[in-house]
């Protein structure tokens, strides 16, 4: 693999978190790291355990393989493995691969000087994957109100989940995700675009400078937000979808019980009006 | 501005929690785990189940006997066959029921009904109202016992109604329905009957009028696609919006949330319904036979202020019963104090849910067989 011109500077030696020098080297391209070795523990521990599921479950098949949480029976205490415990494992290994990725990323930041960005972003991933299948069970208190790994599983877990106050699209935190994420995916479609039409000139044209796609965008909108300013806003648009959809579900359950239509009637019980 | 801004962090997500429910939630697992199939009730807000009227006074075997009633007192069209006594006593808890004399009610008591001067007279429109009820409450007892088929472990007998089940101590049950008023032809205040928070749709802005197309007609919920990609399918936004409103009364009627009855996977399939979806299709039809054959069947007998603004009288929904607790009352079997009023299994009655088998045949696995072989099958999820 060809070194690109940042290599030599991605190799610096040091700014580890945890470990010393001790997996401070490289393989290929890609760092080690304590992290990186802890990363590689967990995810293959998950995957295996994942795949263990699979053999003792009553299918093959990808799209229905399942591994379930315990029963609510169960509260939060360990359950035996075929009846939820190998959740509660699997559960722990993509927490712990999670946030070595994260801290793996943070060590790199280290060595190149940069800001945290990038793990801070991530931890906000982290955190909705966190809350689904920790902090709301714990609020709740019991393992079993944890989603199932699995594709049709986990969809059906969703749909079951909003379900359960009657109409979802009415939990005010879900509103605010939603729109995050909608903004977020227009937000990248606009800058994708612009980005590929700028560096694929018709045939005899140059490259087209930021300056083109600045024009561009304050001809179509009235502002650009700039080259630099986009991560900005993409980083603005994506922490905050996966923040607010922490908080719709954390909501759910363990602070609110009845449909969320429902809660909106504390708008229409303002004194100033009823 | 540091300090503003102190202020704010702290104050936004009071202000946020504060439209929340905290404390205590109690919680029920209802289908396999990791199928999110269950039920989350905030313990404080749960509705008090209403404590039972006891008898009037204890109803022994030697009142059974003895003289009829229709042999002792003139025009007693619907008792009649039960002894005097126990005509007297059905009177006294009826009267409790819907119109007790404690000032609860003007000109309660006897009197609500009758004429003092002659019991008999039928010129209270209430007494003829009251006998329908009879008539009606006798037919529940008979012929809908598979809307009271309980998944609880426990035996089926003396399950029913009586008038206190709706009732509680009023002439007219707290909960109940009419008509809405039409939408107005021009674009002023119309709001395409939608777009109105109001407890029958449990707030949402579904269409609030379902009650009128499914609870009094006889329309079908039939919105649910049979394929992937329903290409040849009929149903309209609005239709399906006007069934989704009719799910939320009942789900807001009984203190359920949709699991309770589907697996949102495929609501129409019986196969991954739970048992308790039989009990509704029963209870829907049965609120049915209600409305049509009972309530608006009295037609003029309703004076002005027993009927809703489009000029139908109240009527009946889930809630009417339920008032949001799944089972009525707790379940408690007040029947078993009142034999009078279950009637006997009459042939014309059961024409009403035999005529409704063919309403069975539901998109996807469907109980081919009638409505009461499904019943029957209640102990597991319908084939």
């Amino acid at each position: 693999m060809a070194l690109l011109s940042f290599e030599r500077k991605y190799r610096v030696r040091g700014g580890t978190l945890i470990g010393g020098d001790l997996f401070d080297f490289w393989i290929g391209p890609f760092y080690v790291g304590f992290f990186g070795v802890t990363t590689i523990f967990f995810a293959a521990l998950g995957t295996a355990l994942i795949l263990y599921g699979a053999a003792i479950g009553p299918t093959w098949n990808p799209w229905l393989i399942n591994i379930a949480p315990p029963d609510i029976k169960y509260g939060l205490s360990l359950a035996p493995l075929r009846e939820g415990g190998l959740w509660q494992i699997v559960t722990i290994c993509a927490v712990g691969a999670f946030c070595s990725w994260a801290l793996r990323e943070v060590e790199i930041c280290r060595k190149l000087g940069m800001g945290y960005h990038v793990p801070v972003a991530f931890g906000f991933a982290i955190f909705a994957y966190v809350s689904l299948v920790i902090i709301r069970p714990v609020l709740m208190g019991a393992w079993g109100w944890g989603f199932p790994y699995g594709i049709f599983p986990h969809l059906d877990w969703v749909s079951n989940t909003g379900y359960q106050y009657l109409h979802f699209h009415y939990n005010p935190a879900h509103m605010i995700a939603v729109s995050f994420f909608f903004t977020n995916a227009l937000a990248l479609g606009l800058h994708g675009s612009l980005v590929l039409s700028a560096v694929n000139p018709a045939k005899g044209e140059d490259v087209k400078s930021p300056e083109y796609e600045d024009t561009f965008f304050r001809d179509l909108v009235g502002y650009s937000v700039g080259t630099l300013g986009i991560h900005r806003v993409g980083l603005l648009l994506a922490v905050n979808a996966a923040f607010w959809s922490a908080i719709c579900i954390i909501l759910s359950g363990p602070f609110w019980s009845r449909g969320w239509p429902e809660w909106w009637t504390w708008w229409l019980n303002l004194p100033i009006w009823n | 501005m540091m300090r503003k801004q102190l202020t704010l962090l702290l104050v936004l997500p009071a202000l946020l929690l504060g439209g929340c429910e905290i404390g205590t939630k109690v919680t029920e697992q209802q289908g396999p785990n990791g199928a999110a199939i269950s039920s989350v009730k905030h313990k404080a807000g749960m509705p008090v189940v209403a404590p039972v009227p006891e008898p009037p006074y204890p109803l022994d075997a030697a009142m059974l006997e003895g003289a009829r009633a229709k042999e002792v007192y003139q025009n007693v069209q619907v008792l009649g066959d039960i002894s005097a006594d126990e005509f007297n006593y059905t009177m006294a808890a009826l009267t409790n029921w819907v119109a007790p004399a404690d000032g609860t009610v003007e000109n309660g008591g006897c009197n609500y009904c009758h004429n003092p001067a002659n019991m008999a007279s039928d010129e209270l429109y209430t007494k003829v109202v009251a006998r329908k009820m009879l008539q009606m409450t006798r037919n529940i007892n008979a012929n809908w016992t598979p809307h009271f088929n309980n998944n609880y472990g426990q035996g089926n007998e003396n399950a029913g109604v009586t008038c206190w089940t709706c009732h509680r101590g009023k002439p007219v049950p707290a909960n109940n329905w009419s008509a809405a008023l039409p939408d107005p032809g021009n674009i002023k205040g119309n709001k395409l009957g939608q777009n109105t928070p109001l407890k029958a749709t449990a707030y949402a802005s579904l269409p609030y009028d379902s009650f009128s197309s499914y609870l009094a007609g006889s329309e079908n919920i039939r919105v649910g696609a049979k394929s992937a990609y329903p290409t040849d399918h009929a149903a309209s936004i609005v239709n399906t919006e006007k069934t989704y409103g009719l799910m939320m009364h009942m789900s807001q009627g009984l203190g359920v949330n949709c699991t309770f009855c589907h697996n949102s996977n495929n609501f129409a399939k019986w196969s991954d319904s739970r048992t308790q979806r039989v009990n509704a299709w029963y209870g829907i039809r049965m609120v049915r036979d209600i409305n049509n054959n009972y309530i608006t069947a009295l037609g003029d007998v309703w004076p002005a202020n027993r009927r809703g603004p489009a000029g139908d009288p109240l009527k009946v929904n889930c809630a009417t019963c339920h008032n949001g607790i799944n089972r009525p009352m707790g379940g408690a079997k007040m029947l078993k104090d009142y034999p009078s009023l279950k009637g006997a299994p009459a042939a014309t009655l059961v024409a009403a849910p035999a005529a409704a088998a063919p309403d069975t045949a539901v998109p996807e696995a469907a109980p081919a067989s009638p409505p009461v072989a499904a019943a029957e099958d209640a102990t597991k999820p319908a084939a």
